[in-house]
């Protein structure tokens, strides 16, 4: 067991050592606000404000949209308002959907994309990265209100509440830390995935204007830049990664303080 | 299973449902608000009539039947908000206006407490919200589930953090607010400590002027402390019922008499 453990924490180590050391030399102020300067793969000027913003843009856009779909599609699975065998193709769509690459959505994207008549965008990306989050939030939400015990909704149809007041009321709070988890599980999935934005959000040198305009992300600076022949280009990709692996860091520590906030009411 | 039950439960009694495990006690307690229609793969046939109507006629409304009948189960559950919002829960369910609320509380009051009336408010128009009456409903309701003196300061605190026996007490007064006829309770005391347990039957014993209550029970000294009624089921059959005092000193049937004396638990 320990011997397990000390593999899983070595693994972590390792990888925050290897990117910190590579990455930290070139990491400065300028890495963080200013754009590429001579373009993004052999560029050695300027820094990746771009694919900081981009990323931002892309998970955050991705998010709210892929919540809006499977915070009703969550609660719709529940027993109360799907039978048991509709229920269970669902959820199992739902886990294909898990295990399916992220490269295939970024080939799915791509043909939507064309379909639509649409060009490597922000929008495009959102729309990939949404598809994505969309099994990891819905399907983790979903276990969390299934887990809620039945003698909690028990209780409040004893008081007289309707299933809605019963869903709202009492199972929406009682699952909420498991909301705020599942949403930054997606979250975090998807601002770390390079390969379903690869065609559907392309990359660029610019901020984004609009949301028909390519948009430039993280992972992509890191694939991109790893790839050049110039070493400080090489080293500039190890700073995306270190900026990457902090902003998931950040995001997964917040979540454990959140979750401890709103299960202050929880039922155990 | 539950067969060939008919029975007339007496008003402002405490009646006690006893018999074995597996019986069908909580299946006839649950039957009397229709929380059984909660489970899956439920037959149910026959009538069961509260007030004159048969409260399985299509025509009754699920909610205002729940309403009239509260209930307490085994384990308490507290719902996943604060203390105070817990009593209000069902209050707030049922759109209770500020008129509602205090004629609730001026009623209780007459019947409880009659020498200690709630203080009087400024009138509803000088207000906008009915958040003060809300208050005294809740305060009154903490008092007759004697639990008021323990968390009158942590009104807003979580009601998880309370102490199982708190939260038997908290269920009680929630399920007093919504103002019922009747209470049932699935051997509320169960998960309870001696003390807390205790605390539960005595205020059972005082709410029975108020209300009708059925408590199941697999305690025989428990039915015999605090039952003004008894109801044996024996394997979903309904063997014996009667006044407490006869169903215990001369039962009349072989199966009630070996329960009762111990031979069959």
């Amino acid at each position: 067991m320990i011997a397990s453990i000390s593999i899983v924490v070595a693994v972590l180590v390792a990888i925050l050592l290897v990117i910190t050391l590579r990455g930290a030399s070139s990491l400065s102020l300028s890495m963080l606000i200013e754009t590429p300067k001579g373009g993004y793969y052999l560029g050695k000027g300027g820094g990746i404000a771009n694919a900081i913003v981009g990323s931002l843009y892309l998970s955050l856009g991705a998010t709210i949209l892929a919540f809006l779909l499977s915070l009703p599609i969550a609660f719709a699975l529940q027993k109360e308002f799907t039978g048991r065998h509709l229920a269970n193709v669902t959820r199992l769509a739902l886990d294909i959907l898990w295990g399916t690459p992220s490269i295939v959505y970024g080939a799915f994207g791509f043909v939507l994309m064309i379909t639509l008549g649409l060009h490597a965008s922000l929008l495009g990306g959102i729309i990939a990265l949404t598809l994505l989050m969309l099994p990891i939030m819905t399907r983790s939400m979903e276990e969390v209100i299934r887990m809620i015990p039945p003698e909690l909704k028990e209780t409040s149809y004893a008081l007289g509440a309707t299933r809605i007041e019963t869903t709202f009321r009492v199972v929406f709070k009682q699952a909420l830390p498991g909301i705020m988890t599942g949403i930054l599980l997606a979250f975090g999935r998807g601002i770390g995935d390079a390969a379903s934005i690869l065609f559907t959000a392309g990359y660029t040198d610019y901020i984004p204007r609009s949301l028909l305009d390519p948009v430039a992300s993280l992972p992509l600076a890191v694939f991109f830049q790893v790839a050049t022949p110039i070493p400080e280009v090489q080293q500039r990709a190890y700073a995306s990664a270190l900026i990457l692996l902090v902003i998931v860091l950040v995001v997964s520590v917040a979540s454990r303080l959140l979750g401890r906030r709103f299960s202050r009411n929880i039922v155990r | 299973m539950l067969r060939d039950v008919t029975v007339d439960i007496p008003d402002g009694q405490i009646t006690a449902i006893i018999g074995p495990s597996g019986c069908g006690k909580t299946t006839l307690l649950k039957s009397l608000n229709r929380l059984i229609d909660l489970y899956e793969d439920v037959k149910i046939e026959g009538k069961i009539l509260i007030d004159g109507v048969n409260i399985y006629d299509p025509s009754v409304d699920l909610l205002t039947l729940r309403k009239k009948v509260g209930f307490l189960s085994q384990k308490p559950f507290p719902l996943p908000m604060s203390i105070y919002d817990n009593i209000a829960f069902g209050p707030r369910i049922h759109g209770m206006n500020r008129e509602q609320l205090l004629r609730q509380v001026r009623e209780l009051e007459k019947q409880i407490a009659p020498q200690s009336p709630a203080p009087e408010l400024e009138p509803p128009a000088a207000r906008k919200t009915k958040d003060a009456e809300m208050g005294m409903l809740i305060e009154s309701y903490l008092r007759l589930a004697g639990l008021w003196d323990e968390v009158k300061d942590r009104l807003h605190g979580p009601a998880s953090r309370l102490s199982i026996g708190q939260q038997q007490r908290l269920a009680l007064a929630r399920a007093l607010a919504v103002d019922p006829e009747v209470i049932l309770a699935d051997e509320p005391t169960s998960a309870l400590d001696p003390i807390s347990a205790k605390l539960i039957e005595k205020q059972f014993r005082l709410l029975k002027k108020s209300f009708s209550i059925v408590v199941v029970t697999h305690i025989l000294r428990q039915a015999r402390r605090i039952a003004d009624y008894v109801i044996f089921l024996y394997l979903g059959e309904l063997v014996e019922h009667g006044p407490a005092e006869q169903v215990f000193a001369s039962p009349r049937d072989e199966r009630t008499k070996a329960y009762i004396s111990g031979e069959i638990s």
